[in-house]
């Protein structure tokens, strides 16, 4: 039996989408914009896809920007926000995914302040930290809705209320690729303007992101070319990615994952020499440990000989260090140790009971010694 | 216009009775290096190797690329043939060097005549072409002492070659002339170089990798390999040997003191290298230590490292410092692979504070609890082996 703990790297496609997929490529393969038999065919099942990545955001179809990927869509929101100023202040975290922070160090360059919000030792950031930063100056706040190496849930849905009340121009932006389908998000009922989403981390290709675009917000394109997606992200739409990312939204469900979690987290908990780094309120699908002296590499090695697959809080020694747990200020070994189990709507009792029996005898094993 | 290959072949040249040996052998690598570019014509005359293409699709470029990484060839010229009249040598000259010419001021002509036959000596020839030059090119003019190019036309048997500047090559003997040894490989800087160093004076490579999962990961092992392929391209293929070394490190770790381990480390190294070593006839072990760089590379620990090994070990970076090494690991395009963030075999279990003096006596008690014969043939016998290929 395969045990894939690292969902929020990516996960596999579900039967659905590979289906979606197909049709795509074998029967409705035609161009969206082409103005034949087949284009039209193409264009409804892409008006179709925006209304399923629309439904459970409680958003309109219209409001939905396909781009090729998650990290297009972080760059499009947030390059494209505060494109019309010369600069400003800007309200982050300072444990971003990389698509945003690398934006926040270019936007540094070009005379805007970046605010960058430090987490607490468990990666979370209280509303009112954001609102202490926000002020009339700020141009953008963009946090994430999860954060995707601890799993700590930050205060997305306050982050409208604090921009209105502190009369800034800002607009603000939610990262909720991790989220996506795990929380319920409504972003125009708490004032989110900007929020992007991925296909791959819900079970649907790699190939395919999407970005909410609130009705009346205007944002400046940095892709140019033949003005797909409202001119926002032009190129033809990735489809196949595009058919199969709304099949795995439609397929998701309603999973309960918190029973499921909370026993995986008592598991590990109970296992002399692990740590656990996420915050008990953190998204139930990760889980962040340490294992007392078995550097990250070598676990995930060993993890992998036993055919349970995670991913490395932290590369290795020569490596660089997690942002997140750097920030948190975890002391360089249990960041250096650093483990990220990940789950899925898919994932069983028996792999999570296999994952941690092997961490046990890894901790065991390797740990002791060491 | 026909663009062919000349290939002077240096230090090959001294050799005594054994020239016609070395010349065949370049030759052979020469072929196998650019066989599938397309079919050419490959003929030995006095010191210079001559390689005419006869495929109208032969890419000289990456032929010229390729000849600059076949150990052996101490120099070589891009020539344009032509037939043996001044009206088309004059006007291959004209035509076929206006690129060489087109950024220079300052140049001349020097000729050379083997076919003596030829109704103008090499002076006449020299003036006749630099001449029809400066008319074709008025921004040029000549300086015999200080020329920024040098064009030279060459009169021999049965056609004349025209050319500038040559390029250099790789020098050094060709790979085969020397034997094979076996190289340690890690996954650093320092390997690499000194396998090409090895390579570079005519020696085969055979390699050995310890890889100790899951302390190191399959990525450290996709990097030897990816360095290995970078070698290949100077000295041919390499055959690989993947040492399994967990057990043995995970023994050293309990039952040496932890101030020897790397040492101990370093000496089932050897032992587990010269083992397959004698068993693929290698002649020598390799290994890329320079003295003083690390603690397991001090005088006296390279000294207990040896004393396992009955081959000889050759270090041709001893002496060099790690910024020179780093500039030849660029040069041969293996350093940004090295510098790739994966643990290697060497990192694995490194002592706090590791023993920079130590003496034999020391080491080989260290070693009493550990049952080094079998642990040295079990490892040598379940190695694996792979062909890293020069493509």
């Amino acid at each position: 039996m395969e045990c894939y703990l690292d969902n929020s790297a990516t996960t596999k496609p579900c039967k659905e989408a590979v289906d979606a997929a197909v049709l795509s490529m074998t029967q409705d393969f035609g161009n969206p914009a082409s103005l034949h038999a087949a284009g039209l065919a193409a264009e409804r099942l892409l008006e179709d896809a925006r209304a399923a990545i629309a439904a459970p955001l409680h958003a309109q179809k219209s409001e939905i920007v396909f781009t090729p990927s998650g990290t297009a869509a972080n760059n499009t929101a947030v390059f494209g926000a505060v494109a019309r100023y010369r600069g400003g202040k800007i309200v982050t975290s300072a444990m971003e995914h990389p698509s945003v922070e690398q934006c926040m160090r270019a936007l540094e360059t070009r005379g805007f302040t970046v605010v960058r919000l430090k987490p607490d030792a468990c990666g979370r950031i209280t509303a009112s930290q954001v609102a202490e930063a926000v002020d009339e100056q700020t141009v953008l706040v963009s946090l994430m809705a999860v954060n995707n190496e601890v799993g700590s849930v930050l205060p997305f849905a306050e982050l409208g209320r604090i921009v209105r009340e502190k009369h800034a121009p800002a607009l603000v932006h939610v990262d909720a690729v991790q989220g996506f389908l795990k929380l319920p998000i409504r972003p125009k009922a708490c004032g989110i303007d900007l929020l992007s989403v991925s296909a791959h981390k819900v079970h649907g290709l790699k190939g395919a992101g999407a970005l909410y675009v609130r009705r009346g917000v205007r944002i400046k394109p940095y892709l140019l070319g033949g003005g797909q997606e409202y001119g926002l992200c032009s190129g033809t739409q990735p489809m196949p990615a595009i058919a199969a990312f709304a099949a795995a939204v439609r397929a998701w469900g309603a999973p309960d994952m918190t029973a499921r979690y909370a026993r995986l987290r008592a598991a590990l908990s109970g296992l002399d020499g692990v740590a656990l780094n996420s915050p008990p309120d953190a998204l139930p699908y990760i889980l962040n440990i340490s294992l007392r002296g078995v550097p990250s590499q070598v676990a995930v090695n060993a993890l992998s000989l036993r055919g349970v697959a995670v991913s490395a809080g932290s590369a290795c020694s020569r490596g660089h260090r997690s942002t997140a747990l750097t920030a948190m200020g975890l002391p360089a070994e249990r960041v250096d140790a650093a483990l990220r189990l990940s789950l899925s709507r898919t994932t069983t009792d028996e792999e999570l009971d296999r994952c941690v029996a092997a961490v046990r005898e890894i901790q065991n094993t390797i740990g002791r010694k060491r | 216009m026909q663009e062919i290959i000349l290939i002077k072949n240096g230090e090959l040249a001294l050799k005594g009775l054994n020239r016609a040996t070395f010349e065949s052998v370049l030759v052979k690598n020469i072929k196998r290096r650019l066989h599938d570019l397309g079919r050419f014509v490959i003929t030995r005359s006095q010191s210079t190797i001559t390689i005419e293409p006869t495929d109208e699709g032969f890419d000289v470029d990456e032929a010229v690329d390729r000849l600059g990484r076949v150990f052996g060839i101490a120099a070589f010229v891009r020539a344009c043939k032509t037939e043996k009249s001044m009206d088309a040598i004059l006007k291959t000259a004209c035509d076929y060097l206006a690129g060489d010419l087109s950024g220079i001021r300052a140049f001349k002509v020097e000729s050379k005549r083997s076919d003596k036959t030829f109704p103008l000596t090499s002076p006449e020839i020299s003036r006749e072409v630099g001449g029809a030059l400066l008319t074709q090119y008025p921004h040029l003019r000549v300086d015999v002492h200080h020329p920024e190019k040098t064009v030279t036309v060459e009169v021999r048997e049965h056609a004349a070659f025209i050319h500038c500047d040559q390029i250099k090559g790789a020098g050094g003997m060709p790979v085969g002339t020397g034997g094979k040894a076996m190289l340690l490989i890690s996954g650093g800087i320092d390997s690499p170089v000194a396998g090409w160093m090895m390579a570079k004076r005519g020696i085969v490579l055979d390699a050995v990798h310890f890889a100790s999962p899951p302390y190191t990961s399959p990525q450290s092992e996709q990097k030897v390999h990816d360095l290995l392929g970078q070698v290949a391209r100077y000295s041919g293929d390499i055959g690989l040997y993947t040492v399994p070394f967990t057990e043995i490190q995970e023994q050293i770790r309990d039952n040496c003191p932890e101030a020897l381990f790397t040492l101990v480390m370093r000496r089932f190294m050897m032992r587990i290298a010269e083992r397959i070593a004698r068993r693929e006839s290698c002649a020598a072990l390799v290994t890329g230590e320079s003295v003083g760089q690390v603690a397991s590379q001090t005088m006296l620990a390279l000294g207990c490292t040896d004393a396992v090994a009955t081959l000889p070990v050759f270090r041709p970076l001893i002496g060099m410092d790690k910024d020179e090494i780093i500039i030849r690991a660029r040069h041969i395009e293996t350093f940004d692979i090295s510098i790739r963030p994966y643990e290697d075999c060497c990192t694995v279990f490194t002592p706090r504070h590791p023993r920079t003096r130590p003496s034999l006596s020391l080491v080989a008690a260290a070693e009493q609890k550990l049952d080094v014969e079998a642990l040295v043939s079990r490892a040598a016998e379940n190695a694996k082996f792979e062909l890293i290929r020069n493509d």
